[in-house]
């Protein structure tokens, strides 16, 4: 499985949920629209201060590959912020480190994230800030991120990374499959049944 | 060798190995709200599929119920859709709620531990990063997205990698005016907002030990501010004493035995860890942040670092951080100006909280130009503080006092900063735009640190305050 196309790049350490995705819009019953206030506060100051969002740049529109650093996606664990990216167009992330619940929102919804050093990470982000056509593939088979001679090593957790290549990313179908064994394990622990019985 | 609660509640809970190398958890306990649950009960009804335990299913409604008034329809439509919507899966699906009529609504991670629902050596799972608070019994408790809400409402399972585990033994006794929150806040500064990825954090030694259970509630809490997704400390005495009597605990010779087995899960004394840190938490002061991650915070008598006093991957973002705060690098944090003093949510918003806030107002007044907030955890915890007659303390000071809720810790609600406005807050998370203010600043301290800052009008320390009411 390999994800190509051109990236945006998304600088900063420790990027919350909370930026990329703000509160207000989690009052809501769907997920539809989120992809329009992906990173809606930082843009609105970027904006305010004469610069421009990567998220606003015409040029970065629909691309499939976004670029982070550190620690990306911590705090909260709405999953309305992957939800966003995804709608938006973002089919991979690459980034030096990612939060955890983050991570598994992500593969929950086929987005892998996958890790590379910081030195690949600064690389591939400046590729594609001087050359918004660069292409950026990620290759999970073959555990390597390309773009514009650039090709670095990735790391991603080898249950995410089968489950990818596996097609079974969506773990529903997988945890609904032996129901039996679900209930024969709940019938095993003692406070399923309120301790109502002396075995434990 | 032994075995630690977390390698033991695991084991205990696992159901199968999967194709992709992942254990399938069976989760014990499901607790639901009204901000993350509701797609899940769409994609359910898209396939068809029932919720496979809805008696380990319980709900309320948390996030954004407004704390001022709770009449219904709401002022706000796209609230009162929410609440609609989650009264309406509820129902179809067959899962207790406890909705706005009753006794037991509050937060989440408030009503859980009170009702006795929260028990040791479970698996639990909410949608929502704090469920973590609930490890402070000996569970095991993650939170999870709305996908993953969707898996445990139609399998009670999750699939998940192994955790390492990370021991953290505070030693020591806390100082007066010292709180669990304080330790939290020294231990993200310490081992950083990333460095619990991929690993449990077990609380213990000797000022956890004397910790109550609203203290461990706040210290597990928080874990995932430092990055780990679980944080838990090994059920004692104090645990037991707890839960006894509690609405779904057990009774009887059931408590008996289930106290034999919540004890049998605990860590084993030659348990073996693939990390150990130690805090002295007897040198531990008053924390506060500075910074816009919980992770950069100091103590309430140092100065707010600047570039030159971090190494230099941190350079950037102190930088950021002090532009959008609007501190000076260098300066005391002492003595920063507060507008409004918010004291509540699942971190700080439980009765012995209520309590502690309360002893450093009682008898004073608020800064003329600070805006005060009290927002019970739950109904209970309100109902518990009136009978106590805090709420004539809060209000007598210039205190607004609230119904329950998670209010302003996260803007979901009413309950908003305006413009640049500085926030004393008892809440989780400093981050940008946090309390509901894009531009908004948040100051992550304890229930009594906001309430010293309340009465001064700037951050101050409470040792101070507490010095004097305890003489006078």
């Amino acid at each position: 499985m390999t994800i190509t196309g051109r990236a945006v790049a998304l600088r900063g350490e420790d990027v919350d949920t909370d930026r990329i995705m703000p509160a207000r819009f989690l009052r809501a019953v769907s997920f539809d629209g989120l992809e329009a206030h992906v990173f809606e506060d930082d843009r609105r100051a970027e904006a305010a201060a004469g610069a421009r969002h990567p998220f606003d740049d015409p040029a970065r529109a629909g691309a499939a590959v976004l670029l982070v650093n550190r620690n990306f996606g911590c705090g909260s664990s709405r999953e309305h912020a992957p939800q966003a990216l995804a709608r938006w167009g973002v089919r991979a992330i690459v980034g030096e480190s990612f939060a955890e619940i983050f991570f598994s929102n992500a593969t929950a919804l086929g987005v892998p994230c996958v890790s590379v050093r910081q030195d690949a990470a600064q690389a591939l982000m400046a590729l594609v800030e001087r050359d918004a056509a660069a292409i950026v593939s990620v290759d999970l088979e073959g555990l390597t991120v390309r773009g514009g001679g650039i090709e670095a090593a990735c790391t991603m957790p080898a249950a995410a990374r089968s489950a990818f290549l596996a097609g079974t990313w969506d773990a529903t179908a997988l945890l609904t499959a032996d129901f039996d064994a679900v209930r024969a394990a709940a019938a095993r622990l003692p406070y399923v049944s309120g301790f109502r019985s002396a075995r434990a | 060798m032994g075995s630690t609660l977390l390698g033991k509640v695991w084991d205990l809970h696992t159901v199968r190995r999967l194709p992709t190398g992942q254990t399938q958890l069976l989760i014990g306990l499901h607790l639901v709200h009204e901000v993350t649950s509701p797609q899940a009960f769409d994609m359910l009804r898209l396939r068809g599929q029932a919720v496979a335990f809805p008696d380990r299913t319980f709900a309320t409604v948390d996030h954004i119920v407004p704390t001022d008034g709770q009449a219904r329809p709401f002022a706000d439509g796209m609230a009162e859709q929410m609440m609609a919507a989650v009264e309406r899966n509820c129902r179809e699906f067959g899962v207790p709620l406890f909705g706005l009529e009753s006794d037991d609504q509050g937060i989440v991670h408030v009503i859980g531990p009170e009702l006795g629902l929260t028990q040791p050596g479970m698996t639990i799972a909410c949608g929502d990063s704090h469920t973590s608070t609930h490890g402070a019994f000996g569970a095991v408790a993650f939170g999870i997205g709305t996908s993953q809400v969707r898996d445990v409402l139609a399998s009670q399972c999750l699939a998940m990698d192994p955790l390492k585990v990370r021991r953290i033994v505070v030693g020591g006794a806390l100082k007066p005016g010292v709180y669990a929150k304080d330790v939290i806040l020294a231990i993200i500064r310490t081992l950083g907002v990333q460095g619990g990825v991929g690993f449990a954090y077990e609380y213990a030694g000797p000022a956890v030990d004397r910790m109550t259970m609203d203290e461990r509630m706040t210290l597990c809490n928080m874990s995932i501010e430092g990055g780990a997704r679980v944080g838990y400390v090994n059920p004692d005495e104090t645990t037991l004493a707890y839960l006894k009597g509690r609405r779904f605990a057990p009774a009887g010779d059931a408590f008996d035995r289930a106290a034999a087995w919540w004890r049998s899960i605990a860590s084993d004394p030659d348990a073996e860890y693939d990390d150990e840190v130690r805090v002295d938490g007897g040198g531990l002061r008053p924390m506060v942040t500075w910074g816009t991650n919980p992770g950069q915070s100091a103590a309430v008598d140092e100065r707010v670092p600047g570039p030159a006093d971090v190494a230099e991957a941190e350079r950037a973002a102190v930088v950021d951080a002090l532009a959008y705060m609007g501190l000076e690098a260098g300066r005391h944090i002492e003595g920063t100006r507060v507008d409004v003093a918010f004291i509540g949510s699942c971190t700080n918003g439980r009765l012995s909280d209520l309590r502690e806030a309360a002893r450093v107002v009682r008898g004073r007044r608020i800064a003329s130009h600070v805006r005060g907030l009290v927002v019970p955890g739950s109904k209970r915890v309100r109902d518990a503080a009136e009978r106590e007659g805090l709420h004539e303390v809060f209000k007598e000071a210039g205190f607004e006092w609230r119904q329950a809720g998670c209010s302003m810790c996260l803007a979901m609600n009413p309950d908003r900063l305006q413009g640049r406005e500085v926030c004393a807050s008892s809440s989780n998370r400093n981050f940008k735009g946090r309390q509901g203010s894009p531009t908004g600043r948040t100051l992550l301290m304890s229930p009594a640190m906001v309430a010293a800052a309340a009465v001064a009008g700037e951050v101050t320390d409470v040792r101070r305050l507490l010095r004097h009411t305890e003489g006078s």
